[in-house]
């Protein structure tokens, strides 16, 4: 398959994976907008008025960047798990599978898919929150690069929990058990200087932390965390996942018999 | 030119069935080739290992040519695929699934676009282009995915029980359709239980059973086998024995009833006379089973005899 080939593939398989999302946009796009919403106005415009200000900030705007990240973080991981699984469970997995594209292509091909649906939420977000608070963007490339690269390393993830899964059960472990107490737990309501010492260093030990704070810093300027070492975290993320991808694809662990 | 080699082609999967035990098989560019074999077989498993979807154990397999191994891509680029079971996204529209696959295979946009409309037109389904796969029937899914099999214009097209669950209006379209693609230059490979489709539309057959190649010849050589059927007589008294038939195998299946094998060449009327020259007076007359099942019973019992090929 020579080069202008698997350009026509890979747009192919984003393409799909964008008509997807858009066609089925009452489970993609709605349910993370009203939930972001019910976020705003609970704890936001509600609580947050009591809680006061987070590290110089209202809590509203330090929250925002949380969310924002949440969303693309959860949307990213869902889109890719339950697009890559539905295609196994419905058998049409093999349509890609029997064509000469590469591994990789069909692995790039759905993480594409996953950064297209994280940014599209984490757009949707954006303009939530920007009907209840202020947002001056501090250092655009970091907001920019650590959303992006943050939407890989959780549509990466999402690949290979769908390549795992073999029942519809299987594809909400992860997110239900892990995914979502990480990420509550990275920094996404509360800055990380709250807590007692001993809970910092554990929090230290949750990646998700360095993401939801280098994006924040992007965005206010502020960190609990040095920005290098969530690039580190975050390239080196990418790297393991992206690694662990292709030898399950190359072995053909979990969709070839 | 060989469309497809197989050497020494084996699979055994982790719970130690051993469904593959080391085929060979060839099948020449441009063939009609039919791959036969009751269920389990390994048809299927076979078909999964060319078309990348099982993986191999042991032996090599190469797609004119190309060693699907070292060279996939090549290898896979040749194939069009028709699978057994049905595999469509049931969701997506008929022409996206069409045209998708061609994006698959490295198709620009508007050239997957165009083969998509050729194909679903000469397999009558452009009409329902903008219906999602689900509200179709059974018959326009089975042509769907051969429309999606020929996209890419496969110089292979592998065809997996294609017509199962078919009426027979919609198999012997099916079966003018494919004729024509074959006449236009592609090796077709089918499995099928449906003993007249392979009869009607191959010229070479192998047949399968427990993992092994049992028979691989031309097909007017393997119907000349399958060209001997049993007759089950009702006499009109009893027997104690069956009776010397001369160039007729004959057994008592009860007292008042005989089964005689008859090959083709021979002829019933000959039968009759026998029969009336050992003073046997035949009251009723039907034929024992379908010649598929007799092929399989008759060439998979002397496949047990160890004549694998």
């Amino acid at each position: 398959m020579d080069l202008h080939a698997q350009w026509n593939a890979f747009a192919t398989l984003v393409v799909k994976e964008y008509n997807r999302i858009v066609r089925i946009w009452v489970q993609t796009i709605v349910p993370p907008a009203i939930t972001m919403t019910l976020y705003f106005i609970i704890f936001g415009s509600l609580i947050g008025r009591r809680i006061g200000e987070m590290d110089g900030f209202n809590y509203m705007e330090f929250m925002a960047p949380g969310l924002i990240m949440l969303s693309v973080i959860t949307n990213s991981y869902g889109n890719v798990v339950s697009s890559f699984f539905g295609a196994k469970f419905g058998r049409h997995v093999e349509e890609m599978l029997v064509s000469p594209m590469p591994n990789y292509l069909i692995l790039w091909g759905h993480v594409a898919g996953g950064v297209v649906r994280g940014l599209f939420v984490g757009a949707v977000v954006t303009v939530v929150a920007l009907f209840f608070t202020r947002l001056e963007v501090q250092h655009p490339w970091i907001v920019l690069t650590t959303v992006v690269l943050t939407a890989i390393v959780f549509s990466l993830g999402g690949f290979i929990n769908a390549v795992f899964a073999k029942k519809f059960d299987d594809i909400s472990i992860v997110p239900t058990f892990i995914l979502t107490p990480l990420t509550y737990l990275g920094g996404v309501f509360y800055s990380i200087s709250l807590l007692p010492e001993f809970w910092q260093k554990v929090s230290q030990a949750n990646p998700i932390l360095y993401m939801v704070n280098a994006f924040r810093y992007g965005v206010l300027g502020t960190s609990d965390i040095p920005i290098g070492t969530a690039y580190t975290i975050i390239l080196a993320a990418i790297a393991v996942l992206y690694a662990a991808s292709m030898y399950l694809l190359n072995r053909g662990i979990g969709i070839r018999e | 030119m060989k469309a497809l080699e197989l050497e020494n082609l084996s699979k055994t999967y982790p719970n130690g069935v051993r469904a593959l035990d080391g085929i060979d098989l060839a099948v020449d560019e441009g063939d009609f080739f039919a791959l036969l074999g009751p269920n389990g077989a390994g048809k299927s498993t076979t078909i999964g290992i060319v078309t990348s979807l099982v993986t191999k154990t042991g032996g090599t397999a190469r797609i004119f040519g190309h060693d699907i191994d070292r060279d996939f891509s090549a290898a896979k680029a040749c194939i069009g695929l028709v699978p057994q079971e049905l595999n469509l996204n049931q969701f997506e529209k008929v022409e996206s699934i069409v045209a998708t696959q061609g994006g698959y295979y490295g198709l620009g946009r508007r050239q997957a676009l165009a083969r998509a409309e050729k194909y679903l037109r000469e397999l009558q389904l452009w009409d329902r282009r903008h219906d999602i796969a689900r509200s179709l029937s059974g018959g326009m899914k089975r042509r769907l995915m051969i429309a999606r099999a020929l996209v890419h214009e496969p110089k292979l097209l592998i065809l997996d029980e294609p017509t199962a669950g078919v009426d027979i209006e919609i198999r012997r379209s099916m079966w003018a359709f494919l004729r024509q693609v074959n006449e236009a230059g592609t090796t077709i490979i089918l499995t099928t239980h449906y003993l007249e489709e392979a009869e009607n539309l191959c010229r070479n057959v192998a047949i399968i059973d427990h993992g092994r190649i049992i028979e691989h010849d031309r097909m007017s050589r393997v119907l000349r086998k399958l060209h001997m059927e049993t007759f089950v007589l009702t006499m009109d008294r009893e027997h104690a024995a069956p009776p010397a038939l001369d160039g007729y195998t004959s057994r008592l299946v009860d007292p008042l009833t005989l089964e005689v094998d008859v090959e083709s060449q021979h002829g019933i009327n000959e039968l009759f006379q026998s029969l009336s020259a050992a003073g046997i007076k035949v009251t009723s007359m039907r034929n024992k089973a379908n010649r598929l099942e007799e092929l399989f019973i008759r060439l998979v019992d002397q496949g047990g005899d160890g004549r694998a090929a």
